[in-house]
């Protein structure tokens, strides 16, 4: 049993024990608390190393093609962002090419470095720094909205000329499947708990002056709701409380 | 639903906005840092109206440009054409698509509209104190923070058909000014989502004593079938 404050309304909650694959939600503003994924760590691994693989792909290989009297011209995701740059739109460049490529590609990373390493927990501070990042960069990448917009594109353009969807096209409609597999297998409470605590040490502190808040706190668990508990067992017999299994 | 719902601020508590460690801050003025991630503690998100304000307004100019500039300039053996968003919208209508009319009409001219429209409801509410409707409310924001990135669609059709279609001296498509506003609102009204604070639509409850307030009988003029 833990306790926790809902990030959106602030109302201190216990949180009930989740069997594989429940949800807890806020008992107040319904918004979820935590969740249980089956494998927590092997399974989004595994996703991500895919994803990793197909982003290679998806990013090398042309995207479309496009021939019209004898001439042939195709391009590739920064091919596109390029030709923006080209053409004076710098800033618009920039953004897509973020949208595009390097936030997808940095949260891949991100999540890869912190999966890899929270393997064998507890893993080292600087992996909650990756984590951090890896949930910063996490908003702006937009492979689905890229997808719809190529798919508009490629139908806007196929009444001017003959055009062809490449295999970049392809391996974009993978990644538009894999990333929300990968986001509904993580767990980042489970990941944040494998992680070893921010050790206030003055001696190595760069910056020495640091507070820190303190825990444990006063113990307010009786006083507290109980979230809710959006369970759906896979089986009959995991809705029995199990409590989860970490640290 | 009897005594006044116990926060985290109320009982002298944070949790972490990084990693969503509860714990006790230092002091209420200075709050630290949080043990578990080390990030800076806040009990609110850093005036977060104030900037959320700054950057729906800047939003809001640069939905104006972003609808009325071109978006594409389309060269045909020396003729150019210029495209608006709307103009996109038209051609993808009449072309006989008109699923793909409807969604880039929902996606780059209602979503971008509708957020702007519902931050700002949201603002005002919040500085109000309105105690009304707060789980619609939080609803509302989880929605406005969801649909967000998918404005971004106009954009990558823009850059995607400026890419494909080079064929000098036959046809060319080049990006119009449009493009830039349109990428500014998506992103800034994006930023305006994070920087607003969910949790401020809670505190008038917490703030307004006892009673969670649905059937609250001191405010009749603010029951919201007026509109």
């Amino acid at each position: 049993m833990t306790s926790v404050a809902c990030h959106e309304c602030d109302l201190l909650q216990v949180l009930p024990d989740l069997p594989v694959a429940g949800k807890a939600t806020c008992c107040r503003c319904g918004c979820t608390l935590a969740t249980r994924p089956a494998d927590p760590i092997e399974r989004p691994l595994a996703l991500g190393l895919a994803a990793l693989l197909v982003l290679v792909v998806a990013n090398t290989t042309p995207l479309m093609g496009l021939s019209a009297v004898g001439r042939h011209a195709s391009t590739t995701i920064i091919g596109g962002a390029y030709q923006m740059w080209h053409e004076g739109q710098e800033v618009t460049a920039v953004i897509v090419a973020f949208c595009a490529v390097i936030a997808p590609a940095g949260y891949l990373l991100f999540l890869l470095i912190v999966l890899f390493a929270v393997r064998r927990p507890p893993a080292p501070g600087w992996v909650g720094g990756m984590l951090r990042w890896a949930e910063r960069t996490r908003p702006w990448a937009m492979t689905e909205v890229m997808m719809l917009g190529i798919m508009v594109a490629l139908i806007k353009i196929a009444d001017l000329a003959k055009v062809e969807a490449g295999i970049g096209m392809l391996a974009i409609g993978v990644l538009m499947l894999l990333f929300p597999a990968i986001l509904s297998s993580v767990d980042t409470e489970e990941l944040w708990a494998r992680v070893a605590w921010h050790e206030p040490d003055p001696a190595s502190d760069p910056v020495a002056e640091r507070v820190f808040a303190s825990n444990p706190m006063p113990d307010l668990e009786p006083d507290l709701q109980k979230a809710d508990l959006d369970g759906r067992p896979e089986s009959a017999n995991s809705e029995t409380p199990s409590g989860r299994s970490s640290s | 639903m009897t005594a006044a719902p116990l926060t985290a601020i109320k009982a002298g508590l944070l949790s972490c906005e990084t990693c969503g460690l509860l714990s006790q801050p230092a002091s209420a003025a200075e709050p630290g840092y949080c043990p578990r991630c080390g990030s800076e503690l806040e009990s609110r998100r850093h005036r977060s109206i104030e900037r959320t304000w700054a950057l729906v307004i800047a939003a809001a100019i640069c939905y104006i440009p972003a609808n009325i500039l071109p978006v594409l300039g389309t060269t045909t053996l020396g003729s150019t054409e210029y495209d608006t968003i709307m103009g996109g919208v038209v051609f993808l209508f009449t072309s006989g698509s008109w699923p793909l009319a409807l969604i880039v009409l929902i996606a780059s001219v209602m979503v971008p509209l509708g957020k702007l429209v519902a931050l700002s409801y949201l603002l005002i509410t919040v500085q109000r104190g309105s105690i009304q409707g707060s789980r619609e409310r939080t609803r509302l924001y989880r929605m406005v923070e969801f649909i967000g990135r998918w404005s971004m669609l106009d954009v990558f059709v823009d850059t995607f058909t400026v890419a494909l279609v080079q064929l000098d001296p036959l046809m060319s498509v080049r990006p119009g000014a449009g493009v830039l506003f349109f990428a500014a609102v998506v992103v800034l009204t994006m930023i305006a989502a994070s920087t607003f604070d969910p949790r401020l639509i809670w505190d008038a409850i917490s703030d307004a004593g006892s009673e969670p307030a649905p059937l609250e009988e001191n405010s009749p003029q603010q029951e919201s079938n007026l509109g």
